[in-house]
């Protein structure tokens, strides 16, 4: 299992930090389970998975060993 | 050092020492952007603002418009401070300091490096009204 963290307005549609997902899934494969789960994710204007503390692309593989985030539109500044 | 001119804290910013970070004897100009938290957002009045952010992926997509903004232009050193926690009205939310040789380039750089930041630095910002509280840019 992979630890997915939550952030912003993630955390607070998932009522929790993080989830854990089975590892061997794609960043797509995720963004899916996750609308399918919460649809509230599907009002968002995007979201974004982050592996190892850099955006990864639709068809990136998460391994068992890394460092997952959900990001939602940022707003920093 | 990355780890000064780069920098998330959840205590006040000290512009001034964001400033003194950048100052180089090669450079004929230091450009700061600072920015507050305003009082109404959409004629709407905001109590505070509550930022969060993903410090380990922040601190890293700051370095890259660091190192971005230093291909683009002649930049000798620049520093960027992100505040996160709660934040009242008139707080400092982000201290950007530039320098370069020529003030241009100081100006260009330091609009370049806010305007990034605001779209690609996993930071989230919630504005907090009386009645409710608001993810901002979160949707559509």
């Amino acid at each position: 299992m992979v630890k997915v963290k939550l952030f912003g307005i993630a955390k607070d549609i998932v009522s929790a930090s993080y989830f854990e997902t089975d590892s061997g899934i794609t960043v797509n494969h995720l963004k899916q389970r996750i609308i399918d789960k919460h649809p509230s994710f599907s009002d968002l204007r995007s979201v974004l998975v982050a592996v190892n503390d850099e955006y990864a692309l639709d068809d990136v593989v998460i391994d068992e060993n890394d460092d997952v985030a959900i990001i939602p539109p940022v707003s920093g500044g | 050092m990355v780890g000064d001119l780069i920098h998330i804290s959840d205590k006040a910013l000290d512009t001034q020492r964001v400033t003194e970070l950048v100052a180089s004897p090669a450079a004929g100009a230091i450009d700061v952007f600072i920015g507050t938290v305003r009082d109404s957002t959409q004629n709407k009045s905001v109590h505070r603002l509550e930022f969060e952010s993903y410090d380990s992926m922040a601190i890293k997509e700051m370095a890259k418009i660091v190192n971005k903004a230093s291909e683009k232009w002649p930049v000798i050193k620049m520093a960027i401070h992100h505040r996160k926690g709660v934040l009242d009205i008139g707080d400092v939310a982000v201290v950007i300091a530039v320098s370069s040789p020529h003030r241009k380039a100081a100006f260009e750089a330091c609009q370049f490096a806010i305007d990034t930041l605001k779209e690609t630095v996993p930071i989230w910002k919630k504005e907090v009204f009386d009645d409710g509280e608001v993810w901002v840019a979160a949707h559509p």
